[in-house]
């Protein structure tokens, strides 16, 4: 049970990350795998802010304007100017990019990882198992920020706009919808999703390096395609199952070495079954 | 051997419930220009979707020469003897005018050799690409495109693109050849001269042609007989005149 | 002699320059080698030019000649290089000679790498676009995972290997492979299989209607890739010891994607050219660069990265584009004919020409058609729909 609700708080996390991912590729249609490093950049600054101030919900505030912020630079001066371009042009530019974000972050904070203090929250015992109080903030907050995602998207104009967009960017302009301040919301959005992975991130791996933010970016993304890339409740899902995967995996001795490679065998036979991912739209192409 | 090239029977398809196209009974002779009329969403392209495997009809079947055809894949029915072109013109952009068709010559077994024959440059390499070359140089004669063979396609105007789209398909070796809306987008010059070609493909290569338009001189003007389609049912069926001016028909195109 | 005939009549010193490229570099290195002139390191560099360039064309051929994104290429190269080099490691105990153990292992690691491909390939069958891009990282991160798991493999300290002695023969070695691959790779692009593979790239669905068969040769690209990244593996496997999992991460696949677009997809020159300047940049940055400084290796890397593809992509620069290209300033001055992309149907139409003189042509009676009648109004003629 403990380690279901650990799965499932991991794949809160998962989930957060690639909402991100899918936001983006639903709307700009492109890959950001600069999106991991958004988590790492949230990270630092979550980091730094706990060192001075000592108090995290202060970091997670700086690192969410942090986050936000680089979201919509990255956007406007990487990605922008790409708009119309072939998508690997654009998937290159993403791969530069995170580069980019490493690199300064190698410059800044040193390549060394830099150990971070866990808060003290304790543990309640739960469905018999001792479960911390991290796992289960992470789960509450992981829980609230989706439904609060999903009814942003399905009830105000701009998540309306937003669909719109995600489904023909050219009929959504001529509908009177600013497409650029969308697609620089669903950065934002995404950055700042991220930035609340990372505060939780760090709740389970207990150390900031600038790599850091590969390893969960590629496993989110992995999330959002078994999900159906483009799909929201298709990241919630995808993100989920694959933390549950991931910490079952892990529980089990025999098979632990081998978690990576389960995860990412799964994702090839959910794709092999529905090569659009669980909740992905077909795209038919007109003959 | 059948007496028909094509027959269908009964061939229909629904997606998700609605009825596309249902209950079309085509019989097309060896060598007769047949054509497929009617008003946009009324099937046609679908009908053609289906007679190259693209879709799987739901209903029906059908038969080239008296062999069933349903079930096998666009790959089996190209080598079994359909070759088509597109509505919207699908050639192989980044790739030279000669070089589309000789994709199309890809099959014939003539012109076979095996992969790493052409990765070692043994001697049937430099055969059949020589043959190939002869043959693709003979078809884009016909359609007058000798002289752009090194252009880019996309670097093609309009209407030699569409003419290069039917060589390509030519140079499969079909024994039906289905055209889809062949003069769209043509000048009235180059309907002309399309027509002309038309007949000259049929008469040359003794060819089935089936095809879709919705220029009606064109089709009055070439079409031995036609079926008329709408709301994916068949209207009218049999001699292209009399087809024509059936009230049904001008009911459909002209509205109440 | 009729063979040497049509070898002579195909001829083009165009479709020979990157065979007549490689051979002059590789005399170049052999003479400076002759005086000398080539130290430890340079000879390290040369054997990393060697596989990246052996690695970039294989994954050029699926990337920009088949057109399906693939990250797993590390992947490959990861199996070639486990399994030829334990394959050379058995074999070094029988035989003698370190060029035939060299040589029958890249076979082996070429070969298993084939399989592989052909596994990865399967999916590609069914998945497309980004969907396949990250089904083949998947793939890479299960082989690392796997191989980093296996004791007889050296487990998480990785393979170790009996490195290739002395490695500048090992280098001339790479570079004959390179050359080998060339042939065999550029050979099959110009031949009838080759404009089959390319024709699935710029159109799936005509591809498949001329009637070709889309899974072979999507199988057969896959495969052959694979044998060449394999290939590249082994060689990696002889200039390093311990060859580790962690060389082959996506990040590894991703540098080869890198060389591949930035010398331009379906350009194997620009490939050969590409993971020349890319390894080298690395190379060198790696050995300026050292403690605090090696994070500017990252950063002046990424820059490059970005500026070249906003540079090559983004619609803005077009017009600077324009101006710099030497293709478009040769053009301009040789008012060579210079044929557009024409957009607007309407204004070609007084550009075609309208009669073909068919008979002329073929020698073949076309009989004489009745000229046109416009159709009488019931007929719904002229009707736009």
């Amino acid at each position: 049970m403990s380690v279901l609700l650990d799965g499932l708080s991991l794949g809160a996390i998962y989930a957060l990350i690639a909402l991100g991912y899918t936001m983006v590729y639903g709307i700009a249609k492109m890959l950001n795998f600069a999106h991991g490093d958004i988590i790492m950049v949230g990270a630092y600054a979550i980091l730094t802010l706990l060192n001075t101030t000592g108090n995290p919900y202060i970091g997670l505030l700086a690192a969410i304007i942090v986050c936000t912020i680089f979201g919509i630079v990255i956007e406007r001066l990487a990605y922008k100017p790409l708009r119309g371009a072939s998508p690997l042009a654009v998937l290159i530019t993403a791969i530069g990019v995170s580069y980019l974000l490493q690199g300064v972050a190698q410059l800044v904070f040193g390549s060394t990882s830099k150990p971070v203090a866990q808060p003290g929250y304790g543990s309640v015992f739960l469905f018999g198992a001792n479960i911390s109080y991290t796992t289960i903030i992470t789960l509450v907050v992981g829980g609230i920020i989706m439904a609060a995602l999903t009814v942003f998207v399905k009830k105000t104009r701009t998540g309306h706009a937003m669909l719109a967009v995600s489904e023909d960017k050219g009929a959504a302009q001529l509908m009177g919808i600013n497409v650029n301040r969308i697609i620089m919301l669903t950065f934002a959005i995404g950055s700042a999703l991220a930035a609340f992975a990372s505060l939780f991130y760090m709740w389970q791996i207990p150390s900031v390096q600038p790599t850091l933010g590969a390893m969960p970016g590629i496993k989110a993304f992995t999330a959002a395609v078994i999900g159906g890339i483009g799909s929201i409740p298709g990241a919630m899902a995808g993100g989920v199952l694959l933390g549950v995967i991931e910490k079952i995996s892990l529980s089990i001795p025999a098979v632990s070495n081998y978690t990576t490679a389960i995860e990412f065998s799964v994702l090839i036979l959910i794709l092999l079954v529905r090569p659009i991912g669980l909740l992905g739209k077909k795209r038919r192409e007109k003959v | 051997m059948s007496e028909y090239v094509l027959e269908t029977q009964n061939l229909g398809i629904s997606f998700g419930g609605l009825k596309a196209v249902q209950d079309v009974n085509l019989r097309i002779k060896k060598n007769e220009l047949y054509g497929l009329v009617g008003p946009n969403g009324a099937g046609k392209t679908t009908v053609f979707n289906m007679l190259t495997g693209v879709y799987q009809p739901t209903t029906g079947t059908f038969f080239l020469d008296g062999e069933e055809m349903v079930g096998k894949s666009q790959e089996t029915i190209n080598h079994k003897g359909i070759a088509r072109t597109f509505q919207n013109i699908r050639l192989f952009n980044n790739m030279s005018v000669i070089r589309n068709v000789l994709v199309g010559l890809h099959n014939q077994p003539e012109y076979h050799y095996n992969p790493f024959t052409g990765m070692l440059r043994l001697p049937a390499y430099f055969d059949c690409e020589n043959r190939m070359r002869d043959k693709a140089k003979e078809i884009l004669r016909i359609f007058g495109l000798e002289e752009e063979r090194n252009l880019l396609s996309c670097n093609l105007p309009y209407g030699k693109q569409r003419k290069l789209e039917i060589a390509r398909a030519l140079a499969t070796n079909p024994r039906l050849l289905l055209l889809d809306e062949p003069a769209a987008g043509m000048n009235p010059n180059e309907t002309a001269e399309l027509m002309e070609i038309v007949r000259f493909i049929r008469d040359h290569f003794d060819m089935t042609i089936l095809l879709i338009e919705h220029d009606m001189k064109f089709v009055s003007g070439l079409c031995d007989e036609i079926t008329v389609l709408n709301f994916g049912t068949v209207l009218a069926q049999g001699d292209t005149k009399t087809a024509l001016n059936n009230p049904e028909v001008i009911k459909a195109y002209l509205g109440d | 002699m009729g063979y040497f005939k049509n070898v002579k009549k195909a001829f083009k010193l165009k479709n020979y320059a990157n065979y007549i490229g490689v051979v002059a570099f590789l005399i170049l290195v052999v003479v400076l080698n002759q005086f000398g002139m080539v130290n430890r390191s340079s000879v390290n560099l040369l054997n990393r030019i060697g596989y990246s360039i052996i690695l970039a064309v294989s994954l050029n051929l699926v990337v920009g000649f088949l057109g399906e994104l693939s990250l797993g290429h590390a992947g490959f190269m990861c199996v070639g290089a486990y399994i030829g080099c334990y394959f050379a490691n058995y074999l070094g105990t029988v035989i003698e000679s370190q060029f035939v153990v060299l040589f029958l292992s890249m076979l082996v690691g070429g070969l298993v790498a084939c399989v592989f491909g052909f596994i990865i390939g399967l999916p590609a069958l069914r998945l497309k676009g980004d969907y396949l891009a990250i089904a083949t990282l998947a793939f890479g991160e299960i082989v690392r995972c796997i191989f980093k798991n296996l004791p007889s493999f050296g487990g998480a300290t990785g393979l170790i290997t009996k490195t290739y002695r002395p490695s500048f023969s090992l280098a001339i070695i790479s570079f004959v492979t390179v050359l080998i691959m060339l042939i065999f790779v550029q050979n099959l692009i110009r031949s009838k299989h080759g404009r089959a593979i390319t024709s699935i790239r710029d159109n799936e669905i005509a591809a498949r209607a001329m009637g070709i068969n889309v899974t072979f040769y999507k199988l057969f690209v896959f495969i052959v890739a694979a044998f060449f990244a394999g290939v590249a593996g082994v060689i990696y496997g002889h200039l390093n010891s311990p060859v580790s999992y962690d060389v082959f991460s996506y990040n590894y696949s991703i540098e080869i994607l890198v060389m591949v677009v930035l010398g331009g997809m379906g350009s194997i020159t620009g490939s050969i050219l590409a993971a020349s300047a890319v390894t080298f940049i690395n190379f060198e940055l790696q050995d300026q660069l050292t403690g605090n400084l090696a994070a500017l290796k990252l950063i002046i890397y990424a820059v490059i990265l970005i500026f070249m593809v906003l540079f090559n992509n983004a619609p803005s620069f077009k017009k600077l584009r324009k101006k710099l290209s030497v293709k478009e300033y040769l053009a301009a001055h040789q008012k060579k004919a210079h044929p557009e992309k024409i957009r607007d149907d309407a204004g070609a139409w007084d550009r075609i020409e309208t009669k073909i003189k068919m008979d002329e042509i073929l020698s073949v009676d076309i009989s004489a058609q009745e000229p046109f009648k416009a159709d009488s109004p019931e007929q719904g003629g002229n009707k736009d729909e």
